[in-house]
Order: C-alpha cells, then structure tokens, then sequence
C-alpha cells in the first residue's frame, strides 16, 4: 500500500445556500498518494474544477462547502483537515504544501507586476527571513527550471506568449517544492504543440521532484497517457475510479466508455468515434437515481429510481453503476 | 519616451485648436463687448474715446481678422489676455491671478482628498464584499446623487447665522489683508471648511462607487485567486492584487476631475460667495465681461488638458500594457 498524501472525505460543495442551493460536488471520496498523478476527468460542469477550488477553500462566493473533510496528512505523519485548519495555519499551508496550476494561463498572472515580483512574493510570503538576493536567485533557477532563458525574469506577462505563461506558473507552483500540486486544466488555452511541450515539462519534473498531481481536465485522452489513476466524475459524483491503463481497456460505467470513445486511438484496430447523446442535466432538477441513466445506452428498470453508490467491484476497481454491483463496505 | 513625445505634440495641437476656437468663438456671438461699456458708461462718451476702446479690446475694425488673429497670439504668447471689463481697467490676467489660488486652493485640495479618502474607503469596502460593508452603499449611492450646491444650501442654512462657527459666505474675514500669519491662515480655513465640506461628502461617494465596482470585478479575476492560493498575506493581495488593478480606471476619472477642479464647482462657488475662479467666470457671463470669459475658458482649457496629460503619464507609470517598447 502507497503512502497517503491527500484523503477527500464525503466532500458536498454547493453554490448558494437553502433551496436555490445548486449542488455542484457531492459525496465525493478521492485519496491521492504519494508520487502519484490523480486524474480528474468529466465534461464541463461535472464539478471537478469546484472540487479543486472547494477542497482547498479557493472557491469563490457564493461557493460554499456544505460537508465532508479533506485530510492532509504532512510529513511528520501528523493530518490536518485542511476545511477546518484556522485561517493562519491554511496560508503557511497553502503553496508550501499544495500548490495550484490553474485554467486560464493568461489570467493567472497580475497584469501590472513583473513575473520576478510576483515569483519572489511567494518566496517572501513564506520565508520572510531569506536575503533578497538569494530569491532572485531562486527565481532565476524556478525559470530555468521550466525551460525559460532568465533574462525574462523582469518582464511583465503581457510580453510573454501564453505558453511561456503557463510554464512561469508551473515555475511558480514549485517555488517552494510543494508535496502536492493541483493542476485545474493546465493547458486548455494553449495549442496543441505548446500543450505538449508544457506535459512533457511536468512528467519530468515530476520525476525529478517527485510530487503529487491531481490533474483535471476534460482531456481523458491526456489522462490516459500522464496519469497513473483516473476518476471519472458526472454530475458532482465520482462514477468510476481505476489505474488508467485499466480504465483505459475495460471502462465499466457506460459514461467512461462514452467518454473513451469520443476520442480517436492512435494504435489499435478502428472504431467508431460514438459521443456521448444529449447533454449533462441542470444541477438544480437533477434525475431521480442515476444521474446518467437519460442518457445510457445501457440503462435498467433500477437506474431511474436507485442511485448507485461508489464501491469496489473488483480488485482496484470502483464504480457506481447498477451494470456492476458493488460489495457495499 | 516616443509614446510621450507623440502625446505632447497631440497636447500641443489641441492647445493651438482650443485658442483659436477661443479667438473665434465671442467674435461670433451676437452682441458687441464696447456697446456694452458704453451702456455701462451712460454713453459719456465721446467718439474717439470709442474708438480707441475698439483698438484695445483687439476689435480695430479696421484691421483684419487675421492680423486679429495673430496679435491675439502674440498677446497671449506675453501672457496679455486683454482688459477686463467688469473690473476695468485690471488686466484680465491679473484678475484670473486673484481669483485662481482660490480655486485651486479649495477645489483642489478637496478633489485630491476625496480622490484619496474615496478610493481607500472604497478599496475596503470592495474588499469586504457580503459583508456589513455593503450596508454603506445605498448611502453612497444616494449622498454621490446629490448634488453638492444644494448640500451647501443646505449646510448654509443649518450650519451658518450669527453665533456660528461657520461663516456663511466669503473666503476670509472681511478687513483682514491676505498675507501668510496665522491669523488670515485661520479665517481662510473656517471660511474654507463649509465648502470643502459639500464638495468632499458628494465627491467621496463617488469614489467609493467606482472603486468598490471595481474591486469586486478584480477581485474574481484568476490572479487573485492565485495570490490567494500562494498563501499571500491578505493584506498583500489586497493591495498589490486586487486594488493595484481596481485603481486603473479611478486614476483616469482623477485626472479627468483633476481638470474639472478650475471650471467644474462654479455653483458651489456662487453659493459660498467664495472668490474663486467659478464666481468670476459668473460675474463675467452676467457682465458681458468677454475678455475675462475668455480667459477663463482658455484657463479651463489648459487645465483639462494638462490632467489629461497626467493621467497618461499616470497610466504609464502604474499600468505596464500601455507603455511600447521601443
């Protein structure tokens, strides 16, 4: 059994409170080991960004997390829940520990600050005693880091090209080598050829540093490739969690599949590429039972009325679907 | 620095334009300034006494528009802007010179203060968003919706009378020389205290408005849930995050109020009887007074220019997008 690093617990995040509260997260388990690349996979609206945003109490009002714990075990073997962490203790926490690559490259940077102030404030914020000059230093090895010549230190973002943008954020989420890095669509706004160049950056920082990723993006082709397990969300819930490679060659849950199938293999004998019909249901007049059940092909009599849980069906398998019964814990 | 350069020449372009709409303008209007002074005089004139009121007031008749057109230029290149009428026989600069340090005086020091106090207060209460802060702008809304010669009117009539600490009219006591001791320091502060007052409780609010909007709409934006996520103190997301942003457009509305300071309080200044720039801009208009009119405008002009200028530099200064690399 590999180490644990992050452990999400029954986790509900909402937006509003009372009655118009719509429920964008809920009843969510993840664990995130050590080393590991987690991937966070569903269609926009799934609720994957809010889980990121929610675990780490980023989100933005009227966001709120309803429930649950999300527990951060620290090196010292010690856990803290990261939801009830006082305030102080959350912002030494915060980056140190987990840091955050987020969606918009482009927006993700302060417009009027030079890309060193803004990697050195992060130095200063959490080591407030280190020479000046010794952060510039750190900065400059941060940029080289991420493949960025280091006479772009003092450059404003606006003068850097989106791709540039997203590696001196990389650059930044490691400033403080942090044991955990949440990676909310890190390449969405760029092109192909850049998106690959910033991947193959992180699989090798990864390797060389050794941190864990929760990745999340819509791209379950990307996932498949970068990440070692995957889970698959729909409407706020995890619907199926395996090791990649095994999502990969036997989805369960009829939602994976069409997920899987809506891209093209590179290797392997031709299929059709199906999508998946209809659309995702409106949060707020959600289905009765399964969330997915309008839209599987491969609905039952049960699926309308029963909501499936999460379980194991078979050996590092979980799913909820009513296709594959689940010993219940 | 090119940039810069390109702004002067467009700056000094427009100040060509608006003195030569200023030559222009009262030469179109209908009415004849010396018919008036002679009104004025009773017609106890005699006809050469007119005529040479003509060749002072650059009216020759005689001579052409365009000769007009350049003796004026020449004129105000000296700084002459003519002969007041109102206050005859005082230059009109000398006239817009007493007058001026008033003006900026009061208007200026309130609009620099609310600028500050309002964007600050502003700053906090956007930051503050869902909280008891936002219980305060209902009130701004509706004090920024007042207009402030009424609020004068009505700090007039509550604040002022005999016995009161506030004097109702005038910008020093009456029989006190303008000097620098105490004493007329004094009297210009308790005169200067009212008006400052009306025009600061309209002009905060406004300020607050604006910036409160704009912290709230920065304050979603990704680079401030990144500072966040980066365990920033919060006071430095605050400020070096959100406000630093929010602040762009306030500073261009300052520098645009900054040039309204000299033309832009006329009102309060007729309330207050405050001698300023706006009282002898409406002593003029009532006198047919056109060379001080005259001046004044081109005063206005200068100084609504000369923010604008500013406010570029301003903006290149705080907002690296605007400025071009060479």
């Amino acid at each position: 059994m590999k180490e644990r690093i992050l452990d999400v617990r029954g986790l509900n995040v909402g937006y509003g409170l009372g009655d118009d509260a719509v429920r964008a997260v809920r009843d969510v388990d993840l664990t995130l080991h050590k080393g590991e690349v987690l991937g966070l996979a569903g269609e926009s609206g799934s609720g994957k960004s809010t889980l990121a945003y929610g675990m780490t109490r980023l989100l933005p009002p009227p966001g709120v997390v309803t429930g649950g714990e999300v527990l951060y075990h620290l090196e010292d073997g010690s856990s803290v829940d990261l939801l009830r962490l006082p305030d102080a203790d959350l912002r030494r926490l915060r980056w140190s520990e987990i840091a955050i690559v987020f969606q918009g490259a482009i927006n993700s940077l302060n417009p009027v600050q030079r890309i060193s102030t803004q990697l050195v404030d992060v130095l200063k914020a959490h080591s407030p005693r280190t020479p000046h000059r010794l952060r510039q230093d750190r900065a400059r090895e941060l940029l080289t880091l991420v493949g960025i010549a280091t006479d772009r230190l003092h450059s404003y973002p606006h003068q850097l090209s989106g791709g540039m943008r997203q590696r001196v954020m990389i650059a930044m989420a490691l400033a403080l080598q942090p044991r955990v890095v949440i990676m909310d669509e890190p390449t969405t706004a760029l092109d192909v050829v850049v998106q690959r160049q910033i991947l193959r950056t992180l699989v090798d920082l990864r390797e060389r540093l050794g941190f864990s990723v929760v990745f999340i993006t819509h791209d379950l082709s990307l996932l498949v490739e970068f990440s070692d397990r995957i889970a698959i969300m729909y409407a706020g819930r995890v619907v199926e969690e395996a090791q990649s490679a095994d999502l990969y060659r036997t989805p369960l849950h009829p939602y994976s599949d069409g997920l899987l199938r809506s891209f093209p293999a590179l290797k392997g004998p031709r299929r059709d590429l199906a999508g998946i019909p209809g659309s995702p249901p409106d949060l707020r007049t959600m289905p009765t039972g399964c969330a997915f059940h309008p839209r599987c092909p491969r609905a039952l009599d049960v699926c309308d009325s029963q909501t499936p849980a999460l379980g194991q069906s078979r050996q590092n398998r979980s799913v909820a679907c009513w296709l594959h019964p689940v010993a219940v814990p | 620095m090119s940039y810069l350069l390109k702004r002067l020449g467009f700056y000094l372009l427009t100040v060509w334009a608006a003195v030569t709409i200023n030559f222009f303008v009262p030469r179109m209007i209908p009415g004849d300034p010396v018919q008036a002074l002679i009104t004025k005089q009773r017609g106890q004139m005699t006809s050469e006494a007119v005529r040479s009121l003509y060749v002072l007031f650059g009216l020759d008749k005689d001579e052409s528009l365009a000769s007009q057109y350049f003796s004026y230029l020449g004129q105000l290149l000296r700084g002459d802007l003519g002969m007041s009428f109102t206050f005859f026989p005082s230059p009109v600069a000398d006239v817009i010179g007493d007058g001026l340090p008033w003006t900026v005086g009061l208007v200026g020091i309130t609009t620099v203060i609310g600028f500050f106090l309002g964007t600050a207060a502003g700053a906090v209460v956007g930051w503050r968003r869902g909280t008891w802060a936002d219980s305060l702008i209902p009130v701004t809304t509706f004090v920024s919706s007042i207009p402030y010669f009424w609020l004068g009117l009505v700090a007039i009539a509550l604040l002022t009378g005999p016995g009161s600490f506030f004097p109702a009219s005038g910008a020093y006591e009456i029989g006190l020389v303008p000097n620098w001791d105490w004493q007329f320091i004094g009297s210009t502060v308790q005169h200067g205290l009212l008006p400052a007052f009306t025009i600061l409780v309209s002009s905060v609010s406004g300020w607050i408005l604006s910036m409160r909007n704009m912290m709230v709409t920065v304050s979603s934006d990704d680079y401030v849930t990144v500072a966040h996520a980066k365990g920033l103190p919060e006071r430095r997301v605050m400020l070096a995050y959100a406000a630093r942003n929010a602040l762009l457009p306030n500073v261009s509305g300052f520098a645009l109020a900054l040039g309204f300071i000299v033309g832009g309080t006329l009102l309060v200044e007729i309330v207050f009887s405050y001698p300023g720039l706006g009282l002898q801009l409406f002593q003029a208009v009532g006198a047919k007074d056109y060379p001080l009119l005259q001046g004044i405008f081109l005063i206005i002009t200068l100084s609504v220019l000369l923010a604008n200028l500013l406010a570029d530099v301003a903006y290149l200064a705080l907002d690296p997008r605007t400025r071009r690399e060479a």
